[in-house]
C-alpha cells in the first residue's frame, strides 16, 4: 500500500527532526493519519470508528475523575455517587456524561458493527480486523456490565446477581467458579471492590486491544461502501484532510445528539430501579439490563434451560469470531447482493424484537416472540450465510472506485 | 536447528531423542510448573476470605411464627425462608408423584435435619432461585405463590411448590435446603 507515499517525511522543525530521527513519533503519524491513501468514497457510516474512539477518551476521562471521589464499599458506594451528583464540583455532569456516555458509545460501536456487517468488511484480508473489534466489543460489555455495578443500587446488585450465577451453569465447577467471582456466598463488599479494580483496569486494556485493531486496519487499510479492492491513487485521497474534516464533522453531530441527552435526558436511558440503594433480600420485580443488553438478554431467556440458555447467550456473540469464515459470497459489499441486503436488514429488526422481548416480562407472547426472533438470529448467521453466498448472483461491480465515483457524478 | 558447530552425534540421526531435547522439554516443564505455581495465589485470592468464611452460621427462635406464616432471615448474605406450614401445604408437597419433579426429592428429606430429626411442618430454604440468583416471591401474604402453593421468581418465571421444589420455568434445581439443627423444639441453628 501507499506506494506512492514512499519518500519519508522532511521537518523543518528542528526540534521535531531531532526527535523523530531517535523515535520516529512524527513519521508515523505523518504516514498513518496524514498521507494514509483512504478510498475516496466513505459515507457517513464510516464516521463510527472515529466516533466510538472519541467515545472511549471521553469515558476514560471522565470515569478518572469519578474515581476520585467513589468510594467502593456496600456501606458507602451508593451515597458517595449521591454525593458525586449533589456536593462535588460538576460531579452532576461528570456522572452524567459517563451514564450516558456508555449508552453512546454503545451506539456508536453497534453502527460501527453494522456497517462491517453490511459492507461486508469482516472479509479476506481483515478477519483478524474483525476478530479484534469482536473482542473489543466483550471487553466493553464486560466493563460497562462491571460499571453498572458500583452505584450500588438495586438494578446494580441484581444485575450483578443474575450475570454472575450465569457461570454456576457450567457442570461441575460452576458454583465454585460463582464463588470465587464473588468472594464469598453473594454478591457483597469484596465482589463490589473487585469491579470497581476491573472497571478501571479494562478500558485501558480496550485502548491496547484498539491500537491493534487500527494497526490491522493499517495493513490493508479500510474497505469502502463499494466493497472493492483499491487499485491505485485515483481511488484515493490522503487521510487528512479529507477524512480528518468529515470524521471531525461527524463526531460534533454525535456528540451534538448526546449532549441533548445528557442535559436534557440524562436518565432516559437508564432504569429508575437504580436510584434505590441495593439490597440482597428483596429484588426488583422487573429486573431488566441495560438496553444495550436487552437482545442478549432476550436470548438467555428464550431458552427453557439453564445452561443452554447461558450458552446460546455466549454463543450468540461468538458466532461473530467465525463470521468472515460463514459467509460464503466472494462479494464484500451488500450494494451487489440483491438478496442478502435484505436479510442483514431482517436481521437488524430481529435484533430489536430481540430487545424489545429483553425489556419485557417472560410472559405471554414474549416468550413464543423471543423464541422464533432467537432461532431467527442463529439461523441467519450458521445457514442463511452459507447457503447465500453459493446460490445469490451477484450484481456486477464496477472496474473501480473511481470508476464508479465518476460515473456517478457524471450520471 | 542444525548447526555446523554442534558435533555430529549431539541431534539422532532419525529424530531420535536426544540429551538436548530432554533440556528442552525438562526447562519447558519446570516453566511451566514455575507459572502455574506462581499464578495459584493470584487465583486463590479471588477466594473468599476467613472472614466471610466465619460468618457462616446463625441461630433463631420460631416460636412466634404462627401456621401459615413465614420469615425471611439473612444467612451468609443471602436470604433464608422459613415456613410454618399448614396441613394443606404439607399434604400437596408429599403427595407429588416423583416423576413430575424436574429435581426429584421427597418432601421429607426436604424437612430433615442435621440430626434426622423430620418436623414437616417447619420448611428451611435459601431463598435464591437456582436460575440466576433472584429472591422468588411468596413469603409476604400479597405475593404471587406460583400454581403450586409455593414461590414465583419474578425474574425468569421459575415456579417452586411448597416443599420448595421447581415445578415449571427455567430453574434446574430445588430451593437448596441449608443444613440447620433444632438445638430445642423453638430454637433452629442454620449453617
Amino acid at each position: 500500500m501507499a506506494s506512492s507515499h514512499g519518500a519519508p517525511p522532511v521537518f523543518n522543525n528542528r526540534v521535531i527532526a531531532w526527535i523523530d530521527h531517535r523515535l520516529p513519533i512524527f513519521s508515523y503519524l505523518e504516514k498513518e493519519y496524514h498521507t494514509f491513501p483512504t478510498p475516496r468514497n466513505f459515507n457517513y457510516f464510516w464516521n463510527f470508528g472515529a466516533i466510538a474512539t472519541v467515545m472511549l477518551v471521553l469515558m476514560i476521562a471522565t470515569g478518572i475523575v469519578l474515581a476520585t471521589n467513589y468510594t467502593p464499599h456496600v456501606t458507602m458506594a451508593f451515597d458517595s455517587v449521591e454525593r458525586i451528583m449533589r456536593d462535588v464540583p460538576q460531579g452532576w455532569l461528570m456522572r452524567y456524561l459517563h451514564m450516558t456516555g456508555a449508552s453512546f458509545f454503545f451506539i456508536a460501536v453497534y453502527i460501527h458493527i453494522f456497517r462491517g456487517l453490511y459492507y461486508g468488511s469482516y472479509k479476506a484480508p481483515r478477519e483478524l480486523l474483525w476478530i479484534l473489534g469482536v473482542i473489543i466489543l466483550l471487553l466493553m460489555m464486560a466493563t460497562a456490565f462491571m460499571g453498572y455495578v458500583l452505584p450500588w443500587g438495586q438494578m446494580s446488585f441484581w444485575g450483578a446477581t443474575v450475570i454472575t450465577s450465569l457461570f454456576s451453569a457450567i457442570p461441575v465447577v460452576g458454583d465454585s467458579i460463582t464463588t470465587w467471582l464473588w468472594g464469598g456466598f453473594a454478591i457483597d463488599n469484596p465482589t463490589l471492590n473487585r469491579f470497581y479494580a476491573l472497571h478501571y483496569l479494562l478500558p485501558f486494556v480496550i485502548v491496547a486491544v484498539v491500537a491493534l485493531h487500527v494497526v490491522a486496519l493499517h495493513v490493508h487499510g479500510s474497505n469502502n461502501p463499494l466493497g472493492i479492492d483499491v487499485k491505485g491513487p485515483q481511488d484515493t485521497v490522503p487521510f487528512h484532510p479529507y477524512y480528518t474534516m468529515k470524521d471531525g464533522f461527524g463526531v460534533i453531530l454525535f456528540l451534538i445528539v448526546y449532549c441533548c441527552f445528557v442535559f436534557f435526558a440524562p436518565d432516559y436511558l437508564g432504569d429508575a430501579a437504580n436510584y434505590i440503594p441495593a439490597n440482597p433480600l428483596v429484588t426488583p420485580t422487573h429486573i431488566v439490563p441495560e438496553w444495550y443488553f436487552l437482545p442478549f438478554y432476550a436470548i438467555l431467556r428464550a431458552i427453557p434451560d439453564k445452561l443452554g440458555g447461558v450458552l446460546a447467550m455466549f454463543g450468540s456473540i461468538g458466532v461473530l469470531f467465525v463470521l468472515p469464515w460463514l459467509d460464503t459470497s466472494r462479494v464484500r459489499s451488500c450494494s451487489f447482493r440483491p438478496i442478502y441486503k435484505w436479510f442483514v436488514g431482517l436481521l437488524v429488526i430481529d435484533l430489536f424484537v430481540l430487545g424489545w422481548c429483553g425489556a419485557n416480562p417472560p410472559e405471554g407472547f414474549f416468550v413464543p416472540l423471543s423464541r422464533v426472533a432467537t432461532i431467527y438470529y442463529f439461523f441467519h448467521f450458521l445457514v442463511l450465510l452459507p447457503v447465500l453466498g453459493k446460490i445469490e448472483r451477484p450484481l456486477p461491480l464496477p472496474p473501480s472506485i473511481a470508476d464508479a465515483v465518476l460515473k456517478k457524478k457524471a450520471g | 536447528m542444525a548447526s555446523s558447530s554442534i558435533p555430529a552425534g549431539a541431534h539422532g540421526a532419525s529424530g531420535d531423542p536426544t540429551r538436548r531435547d530432554f533440556l528442552m522439554v525438562a526447562t519447558g516443564a519446570m516453566a511451566a510448573i514455575g507459572v502455574a505455581a506462581t499464578a495459584w495465589p493470584f487465583i486463590n485470592n479471588l477466594n473468599p476470605a476467613a472472614d466471610t468464611l466465619a460468618l457462616s452460621s446463625i441461630e433463631l427462635n420460631i416460636a412466634p411464627i404462627k401456621v401459615g406464616q413465614a420469615i425471611t432471615v439473612k444467612w451468609r448474605g443471602k436470604p433464608v425462608f422459613i415456613r410454618h406450614r399448614t396441613e394443606k401445604e404439607i399434604k400437596e408437597a408429599e403427595a407429588v408423584k416423583m416423576s413430575e419433579l424436574p429435581d426429584p426429592q421427597t418432601d421429607n428429606a426436604r424437612v430433615t435435619d442435621t440430626a434426622k430429626k423430620v418436623r414437616p411442618e417447619w420448611l428451611i430454604i435459601v431463598g435464591v432461585c437456582t436460575h440466576l440468583g433472584c429472591v422468588p416471591l411468596g413469603q409476604n401474604p400479597g405475593d404471587p405463590k406460583g400454581e403450586y402453593d409455593g414461590w414465583f421468581c419474578p425474574c425468569h418465571g421459575s415456579q417452586y411448590d411448597s416443599s420448595g421444589r421447581i415445578r415449571k420455568g427455567p430453574a434446574p434445581k430445588n430451593l437448596a435446603v441449608p443444613d440447620y439443627l433444632f438445638t430445642t423444639d423453638t430454637i433452629v441453628k442454620i449453617g
